[in-house]
């Protein structure tokens, strides 16, 4: 197992260089201004006694008003992790800067993320679906999303009637 | 002929037809093919005149059904199972897994279809010479299972091909496959040269 390095110690560390990058940072996390996101990624990558050079799994979370979307970072040479954070501006304009220049394996991770989510990294080198076909309708991890019949899967699950359990 | 004309083909245009030809796809499977059920009562509709060569083709037929080698997810482990020494699918004439669907008689449905998917399974499906059958194996396979309200399965695999026998569970174990097999025997033993189901 890695060590998780508390989001408040980091922020602290990433406020030295970048006093207005950090919007919060917590026990778990830190979350970032979109603006600053790949500054920020190349300085946890390179810095001394950070070096974050894995990137082990990027996703995004639907908070109806706007996405998060959430990196989970690794330093293979010190056996540390951590979770840094970014929002979008809101939902119609889900645009988040790539980091697939710092970390090479964010390139088909994002392409994950906007195929079933529909965040736009900016600046991504090809930014096309991945999993679904080309002419999908939508995003389908959105919580707004219908399926192919019309319904949403998030209602399509019917209560049972009384007596009737699920073990 | 289609190979040539793909290789001429950027990236981006392939993808592009795929999913029109995904989509086209979907848009034809709204309503699944209707289940040939009336074959219990086909024996009653036979012509005198032909029932020996019905039999003596029948026999021919059931017992060397040589299914395709096609496996789509969990349940294809089970059919690999039934396949080997144990459960042994040999003693039915069927141990010829082919390679290609143009010598096999008999597709296994086993397991998922994803719409993906379907534009191939539905291919293996037409290179297959007639007379074949399809044997729908799982819950996948006959109502898209756990995924059936997902964006990406084919809630059921009788949306693209018309299928003879359902196999349910998940996944069936090898003896429900074997009796369904069993069942498929008893369909083609039914069959006339007359009247073709
Ligand atoms: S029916 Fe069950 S075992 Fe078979 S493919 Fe579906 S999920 Fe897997």
């Amino acid at each position: 197992m890695t060590t998780a390095i508390s989001g408040i110690e980091l922020a602290n560390q990433i406020k030295a260089s970048f006093a207005e990058a950090v919007l919060e940072g917590d026990e778990r996390a830190v979350i970032l201004r979109s603006e600053y996101l790949t500054q920020v990624a190349s300085f946890l990558k390179t810095t001394p006694g950070l070096e974050f050079d894995y990137l082990s799994h990027v996703t995004a979370v639907d908070y109806l008003d706007y996405f998060e979307v959430i990196y989970h970072i690794t330093s293979l040479a010190h056996n540390h992790s951590a979770v840094i954070k970014v929002k979008t501006p809101d939902r119609d304009n889900p645009e988040v800067p790539s980091v697939a220049s710092v970390w090479c394996g964010a390139n088909l991770q994002e392409r994950e993320v906007y195929d079933l989510m529909g965040v736009t990294f900016l600046e991504h080198p090809n930014l096309k679906r991945v999993l679904l076909w080309e002419g999908f309708p939508g995003h389908p991890l959105r919580k707004d999303f219908l399926t192919l019949e019309g319904k949403s899967p998030w209602q399509t699950i019917e209560p049972l009637e009384e007596g009737h359990h699920v073990l | 002929m289609e190979i040539e004309k793909a290789a001429a083909l950027s990236t981006a245009e392939i993808h592009h037809h795929e999913g029109e030809l995904i989509n086209s796809l979907i848009e034809r499977s709204r309503q699944p093919f209707s289940d040939d059920i009336d074959w219990l009562e086909r024996e009653l509709r036979r012509n005198i005149l032909v029932t020996s060569v019905d039999k003596v083709l029948n026999w021919g037929r059931r017992s060397s059904v040589w299914p395709v080698s096609f496996g789509l997810a969990c349940c294809a482990i089970e059919m690999i199972s039934t396949a080997v020494s144990r459960f042994d699918i040999a003693r039915f004439g069927m141990e010829l897994f082919r390679a290609s669907p143009r010598q096999a008689d008999l597709m296994i449905v086993s397991g998922t279809v994803t719409w993906k998917m379907a534009p191939i399974v539905r291919r293996v499906y037409d290179q297959m010479p007639e007379p074949k059958w399809v044997l729908a194996m799982g819950v996948c396979a006959i109502r898209g299972g756990p995924f059936t309200d997902s964006y990406s399965v084919v809630p059921g695999v009788n949306r693209i091909l018309p299928v003879d026998v359902y196999v349910p569970g998940c996944p069936p174990r090898p003896e429900a496959l074997l009796y369904g097999l069993m069942k498929l025997q008893e369909k083609i033993d039914k069959e006339s040269i007359v009247v073709r189901g």
